[in-house]
């Protein structure tokens, strides 16, 4: 294999496997700020004990986000050198930011929230808690506004042979920065609410710490709902942008191989042939039925992203998306109903689709990232002129193989430690000892 | 030219901000064998660390987006350049990051021996293998004309560079030594300050060891600190600090021993830097080809961006560290506290 794939499979490795920290993360804050304002306002056992055990969880996934995240701040350098000469002076602002501004604050709160429950007051608490969140989302945002830069660059000029800002904000807040932001946002927000739902079913099923995991359960539900309901509308609105900013993406989404007026909405079996909705695909993404959509034949076969894994990647997301916001859904209504805590059946339904919401997300990410190919920035160079030409191929295997190892210890031992502490409970706080 | 170098010094800054911070964190996994003897010892030391040690590797994180975002083809080169050696910097990282938080949480002794091994060899790799980068840096690596590295993974395990890795490893030890014993009483805080003792003098010995070996290998900072009477400004602190340090230790009055190994880390980093500027990377063989806080920038824009975000941001991460080590000041507590 040639040093550029191993480098490519390494990349992909490495940072799918990273995103399933900060996934949960991101989401599992806001539900902790929501439980620490709860209870500011009205203090009790419980939301404490929801407060240790919920944080408890955040830590250890926090920890291997850490381990995890080093290494991709490293790796554009090391196994994609031209890439960051090409694009360092964009590309690095946002990194350094994202570390200066949001990975200090969120390292240096956690620690308060982990270990200084008695060191500090419940207010101080609290806007610990509050820091630790805002730190995972900004930290988001700046990340998310860099790889935005790939997709749709702006504020930048081409001077001898690299790119070279002209406008700070311009390239910040690029075409696809705001909506893609949001995007990865409401789906850690509709992760961390499934996460803490299945749990809470979990225990109700095994009629275990039944107070706590009711509150639990209603928290998460109304927060996935909220959640998953403007996920809906956003994503729907990103993937009109796209059509937009990137058609060449769009098209290999919706497997739209020629370019026509009415174009059909292909509904299941991508990408073979499949079912077809006349003039609807024009019609969701113009708002007209006879709209003009840009079909993969526009652009030179070597210009196209690969159609199957962008297609497939895409609907996955999109119907495992749709299927947990149904599940959530349809946990509010038994709770409206009254039967929301002894519908066995709902409960372990729930608990079922706990891996599922990782799933969406890192399917979500294959889409955006695949759907950019060839490009590693978007018209401008790429992916086979970005990788580091020093590097040669047996240490780029030998780094992939490390990796390979060292992610699986590393993703067993996440597993086994927050299954301990469910096994535990939110109960078993008493015997535990500082780390 | 004010820009370049403004972020020269900042790169440097945070080098020693990190060396500092996580100086002490490493140092505690390098003596985590020598200097707690029990399981309780090992926990009370751990939890020395525990509330900050991410904290403190952020610092690695900013250096690193720094130097991507001041001077990518910088970046780009020593990164490539040191590929493998930076592989087992990240795994070492990651090893020492998962055995932080995964030690105390099993209860068998098997489990705790292994995060405990994983704990003390993943710190003291990261130090050798982040002080054998320095060496190199301070002898200078041959690049091509597109000034990309030309040498071989193992030209890089040259002898001056490995000793410059020990001395590392040394003054690591005695920083997170000099940790140990603010933080800790009893039979474990007086081992600390043994340790202290004889990491500080094996730092002076590698040390001033080092110096007299530079005129040879690393001719060009030799020659430029003849020059010039900069360096000599840093290094007129770090000598009273080297000498007070064990008066200090010997006295009791550990703050002021953490706080002149301290200054020794910034020290000795400032002197390197000031010697080096504004060369980052010399190429021995073809001068010409250096990559210097000039021919390596971004572009003045980026920069000046750059610095804004620094000089708002910056002030506020200090701020609230501060904030954070008052929270954790005084002797490591040992009664449960964590959930």
């Amino acid at each position: 294999m040639s040093a550029l794939t191993l480098a490519r499979a390494q990349f992909a490795l490495t940072v799918m496997v990273h995103y399933l920290y900060p996934v949960l993360t991101m989401g599992l804050g806001v539900v902790l700020v929501i439980v620490a304002g709860l209870r500011l306002r009205r203090p009790d056992e419980v939301y404490d004990r929801m407060l240790r055990f919920w944080t408890h969880i955040f830590g250890v996934v926090f920890a291997g986000g850490v381990a995890t995240g080093v290494v991709m701040e490293f790796e554009f350098g090391t196994n994609w050198a031209s890439y960051s000469r090409f694009v360092g002076d964009i590309f690095g602002a946002p990194l350094a930011a994202e570390a200066l501004i949001a990975f200090f604050l969120e390292s240096s709160f956690l620690s308060i929230l982990l270990f200084g429950e008695r060191r500090v007051s419940r207010r101080t608490h609290f806007v610990a808690t509050v820091m630790v969140a805002l730190g995972a989302t900004l930290s988001a945002f700046w990340i998310v506004a860099a790889n935005s830069w790939q997709q749709t660059p702006a504020g930048f000029q081409i001077v001898h042979g690299r790119a070279e800002l002209t406008d700070f904000w311009a390239a910040v807040f690029n075409p696809s920065t705001p909506l893609r932001f949001l995007h990865a946002v409401l789906g850690s927000w509709v992760t961390a609410a499934v996460f803490v739902g299945a749990i809470s079913a979990y225990y109700l099923l095994r009629g275990q710490h039944l107070e706590f995991a009711r509150r639990s359960l209603r928290l998460a539900l109304l927060f996935g709902l909220v959640a998953v309901a403007a996920e809906v509308g956003v994503g729907d609105a990103h993937t009109r942008q796209v059509a937009r900013t990137q058609p060449e993406k769009f098209a290999a989404i919706e497997v739209l191989h020629r370019s026509q007026t009415g174009a059909p909405l292909a509904v299941v079996g991508q990408p073979l042939p499949s079912v077809l909705l006349p003039k609807l695909l024009s019609f969701m993404t113009y708002f007209d039925f006879n709209a003009r959509v840009t079909g993969l034949d526009a652009f030179a076969p070597k210009d196209r992203p690969p159609v199957t894994a962008t297609a497939m990647s895409f609907h996955a997301m999109l119907w495992l998306g749709l299927g947990l916001g149904a599940v959530l859904g349809m946990g509010v209504f038994f709770w409206w109903r009254g039967r929301l805590f002894v519908s066995r059946r709902y409960l372990r339904v729930l608990f079922y689709c706990l891996p599922i919401p990782f799933v969406v997300n890192e399917v979500g990410w294959v889409t955006a990232e695949v759907g950019r190919q060839p490009w590693s920035v978007y018209h401008l160079l790429r992916t086979e002129d970005a990788f580091s030409r020093t590097v040669p191929a047996a240490h780029v295997a030998v780094s992939l193989l490390m990796f390979v190892v060292i992610y699986i210890g590393l993703l067993g031992l996440t597993i086994h430690l927050v299954r301990k502490k469910v096994r535990q409970g939110p109960g078993g706080d008493a015997a535990q000892v500082p780390s | 030219m004010m820009l370049q170098l403004t972020w020269f010094v900042l790169v440097a800054v945070l080098v020693a901000g990190y060396a500092i911070l996580d100086g002490f964190d490493l140092g505690v996994g390098i003596l985590h064998f020598l200097v707690p003897r029990s399981e309780p010892e090992r926990r009370v030391s751990l939890a020395s660390i525990a509330p900050v040690w991410d904290g403190n590797e952020v610092w690695l994180l900013t250096a690193g987006g720094a130097l991507f975002a001041a001077f990518p083809p910088i970046y780009a080169t020593v990164f490539s350049g040191f590929y493998l050696a930076l592989m087992l910097v990240l795994l070492a990282l990651i090893v020492r990051a998962v055995s932080i938080e995964a030690r105390n949480r099993g209860v068998s002794p098997a489990w705790r021996h292994f995060f405990d091994v994983s704990f003390a060899s993943g710190s003291t790799l990261v130090a050798l293998l982040l002080g054998v980068a320095m060496g190199n840096l301070m002898r200078g690596l041959p690049l091509d004309a597109q000034g990309e590295y030309a040498g071989t993974f193992w030209a890089l395990l040259n002898p001056f560079s490995l000793f410059i890795g020990a001395t590392t490893v040394a003054m690591f030890a005695m920083q997170g030594a000099c940790w140990l014993a603010m933080k800790t009483e009893g039979e474990l805080g007086k081992r600390a300050v043994t340790a202290a003792l004889f990491a500080w003098a094996a730092y002076v010995a590698l040390y001033l060891d080092a110096t007299l070996w530079a005129p040879s290998q690393a001719h060009w900072l030799f020659l430029r600190a003849r020059q010039s009477l900069a360096p000599w400004i840093p290094a007129a602190l770090v000598v009273p600090c080297l000498v007070g340090l064990p008066i200090f230790l010997r006295r009791g009055r550990l703050r002021l021993a953490f706080i002149c190994s301290s200054i020794t880390i910034a020290g000795v980093v400032a002197i390197l830097a000031i010697a080096a500027c504004p060369i980052f990377v010399l190429c021995p063989d073809d001068v010409r080809r250096s990559l210097t806080a000039f021919n390596a920038a971004s572009s003045p824009r980026t920069l000046m961006a750059m610095l804004i975000i620094v000089l708002v941001a910056l002030p506020l991460v200090l701020g609230y560290t501060v904030f954070i080590y008052r929270v954790w000041r005084g002797k490591v507590r040992t009664e449960p506290e964590e959930y």
